[in-house]
C-alpha cells in the first residue's frame, strides 16, 4: 500500500518582514500520487511551492528528494533534481515559436538543431493531444494551450515531481478535461504531482490526498476519499465557513422601477463584441456569463471603453453621454475592475496607498493632489473596511497576495463612489474567504443604491450574487434569464443552445 | 527578495550619499583645506562652491532625464544637442537686439525655452505617439543637432562680450554666490513646489510601471510622456543658458559636449531604475553632483587630464557593479547571516521590521476569532 515517498519536507519555516509566512510546515508526496495542497490565499501555498522548487531559501527544516537530504540554493538545481513547475501565469516568452518555447535553456549544445527540436515537440504535442503546431508562435496559441504547453516543457524534463500552481483557472471544462487526462497518464508514468487550485470539484476529481494549510500553519493531511467536501472547506477557513452557510440565505435586493442608471443601445468595439443592447436599474446586481472567449469581458470592455468603441449610444440615468476614454466613463460614475488584475489593475512597484488613491486622484484632476494626510486617511479607512492584509499602506501592492490585491483594486472604485460598479471576475484565484468576503461586499453595495455587474467564471456564485443573467455565446447575447429561471441548467441550455 | 526590495526602497539615497562621502575622505586626506573658501571680489570661491558651479547644467538635466525615464521607460540622448540649439537661439536673439539689457535677455531665455519646448515635443511626439524607442527617436536630434545649432550660429561662434551675460556665468555685484549656483537652486525649488503642487510623480510612476493600468485608470500615457519630454526640453534650455553665459561664447561643437552620457549617470547613481517607473529626482541630483566631485577628485589628485577618462571608467564600474541588485541581494543575505543588527545605522530600521514581523501572525489570527 505505502508507496515510496518522492518528496519529504519537515518543518519548514519561513519567515518575510511582516508576516511568518510558513511555520513548522510538513509535506510529503509519493511516486505516483496526485496531492492536492489546499488552502485560502496567504495560507503559505504559494510559499511552501517556492521553498520546494529553491525560489525562497527556507528559514529553518529539512528536505529530502528520494531520501537524500538536499538543499536548493536556486531553482534552475531544483530542476535538475527533477522538479518542474508550472505557475498560474505562464513564464513562457510570447514571441518564439511553441518548439522554442519548450527547450528553450535546455540544450546542453551550443548550436540548436531546429529539425530534431521540431521534430520532438511534434511527437509531444502529438503525445500529450496539445493542439499547437511546434513553429507556431506562442503568442497566436490560446491561453489554455499555452498553459499546456508549459505543462509538456516541465515534463520533458524527466521530472520526478511535478508542481502545478492553478493550472486550471483559465481552462474551460473541456480543457481542463483534457488536462486531467494528462495528469492521471503521468501519474501512471509514477511521477509525483502537486496540484493547487481553488475549485474544490476538481480537487475530488483527481486526487489520492490532501494537504490543508491555514494561515502558514499545518492543518493536516488526509486521503481525499475520507474527507468530505464539507470538512475540507470548513478546516480551510475555520469560522469563515458560518458567512458562507449566511451567504447563501442572503435575500437578493428587489428590483427598483424607474429609469436605469446605464443603458446602451447597439454598443460595439473594435475587439469583436457584435452590436448588443443593455440596461441596468439603481441598486441591481447583474452578470454576464458564458464560456471563456464568449465575449463576456469584451462586452464590459465596451462599456467601460477600454477597447475602442465603434458604434452605439449611451444614456446614464436617461440623458445621452458620450464615453469614448475609460476616463469619460469614469466622470460618468462607472468604475471597472478588470479581468487580468496583474496585467490592468495593480500598479506593482507603487504602494498600497497609492493604488488605493488613483482612481479618485485622477478624477479630482491633475493639478488638485490629495494631501498626504488625505491619502493615508482613505487608504487607512479602506485597508480597515477591507481588512486588506498588509504589513503598512507604503508596501509596495506586489508583495501583497492575490486576495489582497484585488481588494487593493476594489477599495480603488469604491473610493471614487461609482454609480455603476463593473467588476470583471473580481474572484478568480482567490481563497474562498474573500471569495465570501467579495460577493458580501457586492450584495452590500447593491443595498446601497449602487449598480453592480458581475462576472465569474463560477457559475454558483453568480446565481448567488445577480439577480438578473446575461448569457453571452460567440460575442452576442444569447438570452437573458431572471427571477425563477435562474438555475444552473437553464444557464447551460442557454449556452448549448437550445434556446427554449 | 521582498527584503531586499524593501531595504532598497528605503535606503535608495544610501548609495550615492556614500558615493560621495569616500570621495571626500579621498580629497580630505590629500589636503585638509578642501572646505575651505576664500573671498574673491565678493564672492566665494574654492573647492565647493566650484563644484556646485561646475554641475549646475548637470544637476538641471539630470532632473529633467528622471522624468523622461520614469514615465517612457527610456532615456533622451538629445539632451545635450538641444542645449546647443536653445542657447544658439538665446545668443542670436541677443545679438540681433543690439543693445542688451535685462529685457532682452529675459527674452531671448523665454525664446529659447520655447525652442526647448519644441524640441521636446518632437521627440515626445515620437516616443509616446509614434511608440519609438527614447534612444532610437531622440538619436535622430543627437545626430542632427549640432549641424543645426551651427547654422543658426551662421556658421561661426558668436561672442557674447557684455557685462550682463558674464554677471550670470559668474557672479553678481554684491552677491557673494556665483549665480549658476543660485540658478540651480532656484530651478531645483521650482520642480520641487510643481511635483507637490501637481500629480506628476504619480502619474508619470504609474505610466511607466503599467501603462496599460494607467489607461483605465483615467490617465492618458501619451500625454504625460510627452509632458515629461516638454519638461526636459525646458531643463535644456535652461542648461544651454548656463553653460553659454560661462564660456562667453556660443561654440556648436563643444558646449555641453557629452552631457547625455554624464546625466544618464547621475540618474543611474541616484538610484533611478532606468527601466522607469519609481523615481527620485534628489538622488538623481546627488548623482549629478558625485559625477563633478569625481571629475574634480581626478584633477586634484593630479591625474593626468589625457587618463582621466579611465580612470572615471573604472570607478564607474566598480559603483554600477555594487549598486546592482545581484550584489545588494547577496549583501542583504550576508547581514541577514551575521545577524541583521551590524550596523548601527540600520538598527532602527530593523527594529521596525521586528516589531512588525510580530504583529504580523496577529493580523491573520484576528480574522479566526
Amino acid at each position: 500500500m505505502q508507496s515510496e515517498k518522492v518528496l519529504e519536507m519537515q518543518g519548514i519555516c519561513k519567515t518575510f518582514p511582516g508576516v511568518r509566512a510558513l511555520h513548522n510546515v510538513d509535506f510529503t508526496l509519493r511516486k505516483g500520487e496526485i496531492h492536492s495542497l489546499m488552502g485560502e490565499n496567504g495560507a503559505g501555498k504559494s510559499t511552501l511551492v517556492k521553498v520546494m522548487t529553491g525560489v525562497y531559501e527556507k528559514d529553518a527544516g529539512q528536505i529530502s528528494i528520494e531520501g537524500k537530504a538536499i538543499h536548493f540554493k536556486s531553482p534552475q538545481e531544483a530542476q535538475n533534481s527533477g522538479i518542474g513547475t508550472v505557475y498560474q501565469e505562464i513564464t513562457l516568452c510570447p514571441n518564439l515559436t511553441v518548439a522554442e518555447n519548450m527547450f528553450i535553456g535546455r540544450g546542453r549544445h551550443a548550436f540548436v538543431q531546429w529539425k530534431r527540436m521540431n521534430a520532438n515537440a511534434a511527437k509531444l504535442l502529438d503525445s500529450l493531444g496539445i493542439p499547437a503546431r511546434p513553429t507556431q508562435q506562442l503568442s497566436s496559441c490560446s491561453l489554455a494551450v499555452q498553459q499546456m504547453i508549459a505543462i509538456a516543457r516541465a515534463i520533458d524534463m524527466d521530472c520526478k515531481i511535478l508542481i502545478l500552481d492553478e493550472p486550471t483557472s483559465s481552462l474551460d471544462k473541456d480543457e481542463v478535461r483534457k488536462l486531467f487526462e494528462l495528469m492521471r497518464e503521468l501519474k501512471s508514468r509514477g511521477v509525483g504531482i502537486i496540484f493547487i487550485t481553488h475549485f474544490l470539484d476538481q480537487v475530488y476529481e483527481i486526487s489520492d490526498r490532501i494537504t490543508v494549510l491555514r494561515n502558514g500553519e499545518l492543518i493536516g493531511e488526509y486521503e481525499a476519499s475520507a474527507l468530505p467536501q464539507f470538512e475540507l472547506v470548513s478546516k480551510m477557513m475555520g469560522k469563515a465557513l458560518e458567512d458562507v452557510e449566511k451567504m447563501k440565505k442572503h435575500e437578493i435586493p428587489a428590483k427598483n422601477g424607474g429609469v436605469p442608471v446605464f443603458e446602451a443601445s447597439a454598443l460595439s468595439s473594435d475587439a469583436g463584441v457584435k452590436p448588443f443592447d443593455f440596461a441596468i436599474r439603481k441598486g441591481e446586481v447583474n452578470g454576464f456569463t458564458g464560456l471563456l472567449g464568449s465575449g463576456r469581458s469584451e462586452s464590459v470592455r465596451a462599456i467601460y471603453a477600454a477597447d475602442k468603441v465603434t458604434g452605439g449610444e449611451i444614456r446614464m440615468n436617461g440623458k445621452k453621454v458620450k464615453i469614448s476614454d475609460p476616463i469619460d466613463a469614469m466622470k460618468h460614475g462607472i468604475g471597472y475592475l478588470p479581468e487580468d488584475r496583474k496585467g490592468d489593475g495593480i500598479i506593482a512597484e507603487l504602494s498600497v496607498r497609492d493604488n488605493i488613491i488613483l482612481a479618485a486622484q485622477v478624477m479630482k484632476g491633475f493639478f488638485k493632489p490629495l494631501s498626504r494626510k488625505q491619502a493615508e486617511a482613505f487608504a487607512d479607512e479602506y485597508i480597515k473596511r477591507l481588512n486588506i492584509k498588509t504589513a503598512s499602506m507604503n508596501t509596495p501592492i506586489r508583495s501583497l497576495s492575490g486576495g489582497n490585491q484585488q481588494k487593493v483594486i476594489l477599495a480603488r472604485w469604491l473610493l471614487t463612489h461609482p454609480e455603476y460598479l463593473i467588476l470583471d471576475e473580481p474572484t478568480r484565484g482567490i481563497d474562498v474567504g474573500t471569495k465570501v468576503e467579495i460577493q458580501k461586499l457586492v450584495l452590500k453595495l447593491a443595498e446601497e443604491g449602487v449598480s453592480v455587474t458581475f462576472i465569474s467564471s463560477e457559475i454558483e456564485e453568480m446565481l448567488r450574487t445577480c439577480s438578473r443573467l446575461i448569457v453571452m455565446k460567440d460575442r452576442q447575447i444569447a438570452g437573458e434569464l431572471s427571477g425563477t429561471n435562474l438555475t444552473q441548467s437553464d444557464v447551460m441550455h442557454v449556452i448549448a443552445g437550445g434556446g427554449e | 527578495m521582498n527584503i531586499v526590495r524593501l531595504k532598497a526602497r528605503g535606503s535608495h539615497l544610501f548609495l550615492p550619499l556614500s558615493v560621495l562621502a569616500i570621495l571626500i575622505v579621498i580629497n580630505l586626506i590629500k589636503g585638509a583645506d578642501y572646505f575651505s573658501m576664500t573671498m574673491i571680489n565678493g564672492a566665494l570661491y574654492g573647492n565647493i562652491p566650484n563644484i556646485l558651479f561646475g554641475a549646475s547644467e548637470l544637476v538641471i538635466l539630470a532632473i529633467g532625464m528622471t522624468l523622461v525615464t520614469a514615465s517612457s521607460r527610456g532615456q533622451d540622448i538629445s539632451v545635450g544637442v538641444a542645449g546647443a540649439i536653445t542657447s544658439a537661439v538665446f545668443v542670436q536673439i541677443l545679438l540681433g537686439a543690439g543693445d542688451i539689457t535685462w529685457l532682452t535677455i529675459l527674452e531671448g531665455f523665454l525664446v529659447s525655452c520655447v525652442v526647448g519646448v519644441l524640441i521636446g515635443a518632437f521627440n515626445g511626439s515620437l516616443v509616446a505617439i509614434f511608440k519609438v524607442q527614447p534612444m532610437v527617436a531622440t538619436l535622430i536630434l543627437f545626430t542632427a543637432g549640432r549641424s543645426i545649432s551651427f547654422m543658426i550660429d551662421g556658421k561661426l561662434s558668436p561672442v557674447l562680450a557684455n557685462e550682463l551675460t558674464s554677471q550670470i556665468g559668474s557672479v553678481m555685484p554684491g552677491v557673494p554666490i556665483q549665480t549658476p549656483i543660485i540658478l540651480t537652486v532656484i530651478f531645483i525649488a521650482l520642480v520641487a513646489v510643481f511635483l507637490k503642487t501637481t500629480n506628476l510623480r504619480l502619474y508619470a510612476e504609474t505610466v511607466g510601471i503599467n501603462e496599460k493600468a494607467a489607461r483605465l485608470n483615467g490617465i492618458n500615457p501619451i500625454q504625460i510622456k510627452f509632458f515629461t519630454y516638454m519638461i526636459l526640453g525646458v531643463c535644456c534650455a535652461v542648461a544651454g543658458f548656463i553653460a553659454v553665459s560661462k564660456a562667453g561664447r556660443h561654440d556648436s561643437v563643444n558646449i555641453l559636449k557629452y552631457i547625455e552620457m554624464d546625466a544618464i549617470l547621475a540618474v543611474a547613481i541616484g538610484g533611478n531604475a532606468l527601466s522607469g517607473g519609481k523615481f527620485s529626482i534628489s538622488g538623481s541630483i546627488i548623482g549629478a553632483y558625485t559625477i563633478e566631485v569625481l571629475n574634480r577628485t581626478f584633477l586634484r589628485l593630479e591625474v593626468e587630464t589625457e587618463t582621466i577618462k579611465a580612470f572615471k571608467a573604472v570607478f564607474i564600474i566598480i559603483l554600477m557593479v555594487l549598486a546592482s541588485p545581484v550584489v545588494r541581494e547577496y549583501i542583504a543575505k550576508a547581514k541577514k547571516k551575521t545577524g541583521a543588527g551590524i550596523e548601527g545605522g540600520s538598527a532602527q530600521k530593523t527594529g521596525a521590521l521586528h516589531s512588525s514581523a510580530a504583529s504580523g501572525p496577529d493580523a491573520p489570527a484576528k480574522k479566526e476569532v
